[in-house]
């Protein structure tokens, strides 16, 4: 190929790029100054932004309201991806099953899914409402489900649950959809037992979509925001008080953006780093699945 | 006699599979059908002691939310409502729109050209996700009160490019990796250009997937909530923002809200029913490929 013309298709593949890499550049650079405005004292309002270091990260090693929250995120995280990965499996292998009206069921099941999760948020405060009608079907009398500090955490993980769930049933039932017949037809002529196969076929077979699902779930709720706000606002107390929403009321509320920001890419890494956990155990069960 | 056992066995596992799926469904669907009753009952029956099963159905919440009739109570109707779905017509339907131009092309590039720094690039759009948006809506708060952006659609759309961008890159990319390259060599032996072979060849393949995957990011960006929170105000907020408006100090309308909820995802029940097939790789970002 002649110069001129190699020099035409690689900028011809440059112009294909062209205006996603502006709008990219365009969401980059606010992604570059929260890392700068996180070494600065920076208030909504005030007069003049100065540098001051690591200081508001010092800061928030000092401030235990930070650690609570951190620790409260890192918790729920990882109680939703239990509860949410112990139901979702049962459901994909309950979905899995080849009877009439199925495919109804696999359609109905994502309803909870497709909808904003805080109207879904909303929808469950009038359930949970002291004279609402989960208090009627578990026989309490005006029992506040989101406003006791015992229940409330655990509340909001069962909003989550019942959002999320089917998003864990859609990932796995591709999955078992997806596997090999072969190996199922062997074990049936030795006789295995239904959960001898389960274990020993299914599971390590279906790993790299549990660990799909668990690495979505696992951003997802370590950035849980909408949920809280709609329903609880981080009380009473601070009992639901988690990473994403303690960042908001200081930085929206109490405008001090610099200490938030710097709240805000600590839980970035810690986002990252439990994220690189499940994308290293994808990649090495896929290659193992693969394998078989 | 083994078949006979076989033949009971077969059908108390049918019997046990169908049970199980009733509970599931009963999970997932009871709170939707829940609050669709409340949204036909007077206030008067939503905040009965004991919960109300039986009752006189009624459109006054609807009429309240959608023209603004003042309903039973003599609480003060909602009319703005409509707006902010207006609102969030506007500016998802906009920020789908600009997605698909820019990221469409860009998609197909990441799956066919030789471009340096290929995977970072792809990467980089995936990485959006890992970040807090409170994060990243500080700084773009910061420069859209300078730059006038604060409360404008047109702020609003470019936002939302945080949520629609990646995900049409990325699972565009995906589809145009599936179509085989052999088809794209013929029409260049052909003569055609290379934007001629991605507008005339490759883009009519991959249209089911086009199509699914802007359903998809519309869906994403219908439902998203913190963008609009921090960055509207009253002119602009979408309906999710909006919908917060039914809770004051005084009171909540109830009856209202459930309403509204109800508008509020029909449009996404219906369609999320027809792109089922799609909907695996666009959750999973093409992790998965069903």
């Amino acid at each position: 190929m002649p110069i001129k013309n190699r020099f035409l298709a690689r900028a011809e593949a440059y112009l294909f790029i062209l205006p996603a890499a502006l709008l990219t550049v365009g969401i980059l650079y606010p992604f570059l100054l929260s890392v700068y405005y996180s070494l600065t004292d920076y208030r909504l309002g005030g007069a003049s932004v100065g540098f001051v270091g690591i200081k508001n990260y010092l800061d928030l090693c000092r401030d235990a309201s930070f650690w609570k929250a951190l620790e409260l995120t890192v918790g729920y995280t990882a109680a939703a991806l239990v509860v949410q990965i112990g139901l979702g499996l049962s459901g994909a292998l309950l979905l899995n099953n080849d009877v009439k009206g199925v495919q109804a069921a696999r359609s109905l099941i994502i309803l909870p899914l497709m909808m904003p999760p805080v109207i879904a948020a909303l929808m469950w405060k009038i359930i949970m409402a002291p004279n609402g009608i989960l208090n009627a079907l578990a026989g309490l009398k005006a029992f506040s489900w989101l406003g006791t500090t015992g229940s409330a955490l655990p509340s909001i993980l069962i909003i989550d649950s019942w959002i999320y769930t089917p998003f864990v049933i859609v990932i796995l039932l591709a999955g078992l959809r997806s596997l090999p017949q072969e190996p199922y037809e062997a074990a049936r002529l030795d006789g295995g037992s239904a959960w001898f196969i389960f274990r020993k076929l299914t599971l390590p077979m279906l790993k790299p979509f549990i660990f799909v699902a668990a690495l979505f779930r696992t951003i997802d709720s370590l950035k849980t925001f909408d949920i809280v706000y709609a329903t609880t606002k981080g009380g009473p107390g601070s009992s639901t008080m988690l990473l994403q929403v303690k960042a908001y009321f200081a930085s929206f509320r109490h405008y001090n953006m610099g200490s938030a920001l710097a709240m805000m890419l600590v839980l970035w890494a810690v986002v990252y780093a439990m994220s690189q956990i499940f994308v290293k155990l994808w990649m090495k069960s896929s290659k193992s699945a693969m394998g078989r | 006699m083994s078949s006979r056992r076989e033949l009971l066995g077969s059908v108390t596992r049918k019997a046990l599979i169908y049970a199980g799926l009733a509970v599931m469904l009963a999970l997932a669907l009871a709170p939707i059908v829940w609050i669709f009753l409340i949204s036909l009952k007077t206030d008067k029956d939503i905040i009965a002691s004991v919960p109300r099963i039986v009752f006189t159905p009624t459109l006054e919440n609807y009429k309240a939310i959608l023209i603004g009739v003042k309903s039973a109570g003599g609480e003060t109707a909602r009319p703005e409502f409509v707006h902010y779905f207006l609102n969030s017509l506007i500016i998802t339907s906009g920020a789908v729109l600009v997605s698909l131009l820019a990221g469409v092309p860009a998609a197909y590039a990441l799956a066919r050209f030789k471009i340096k720094l290929k995977e970072n690039i792809a990467f980089t759009f995936l990485s959006f996700r890992f970040a807090p948006e409170i994060a990243v809506i500080i700084p773009i708060f910061v420069i859209y009160r300078s730059l006038g952006l604060y409360n404008t659609y047109v702020g609003m759309i470019l936002v939302y490019q945080l949520v629609t961008l990646p995900l049409i890159i990325w699972l565009m990319r995906g589809y145009f990796e599936d179509i085989p390259e052999s088809i794209e060599q013929a029409a260049r032996l052909d003569g055609y250009s290379r934007f001629a072979i991605f507008r005339k060849i490759c883009l009519p393949l991959v249209k089911p997937g086009l199509a699914s995957t802007a359903i998809l990011a519309f869906i994403f960006a219908w439902n998203n909530f913190i963008f609009g929170l921090v960055l509207g105000a009253k002119e602009t907020f979408p309906v999710t923002v909006g919908m917060l408006g039914f809770i004051s100090y005084e009171s909540v309308l109830w009856g209202q809200m459930a309403a509204a909820s109800m508008v509020t995802i029909l449009p996404e029940i219906v369609i999320a029913l027809f792109i089922q097939k799609y909907l695996v790789r666009g959750l999973s970002f093409g992790a998965v490929r069903g």
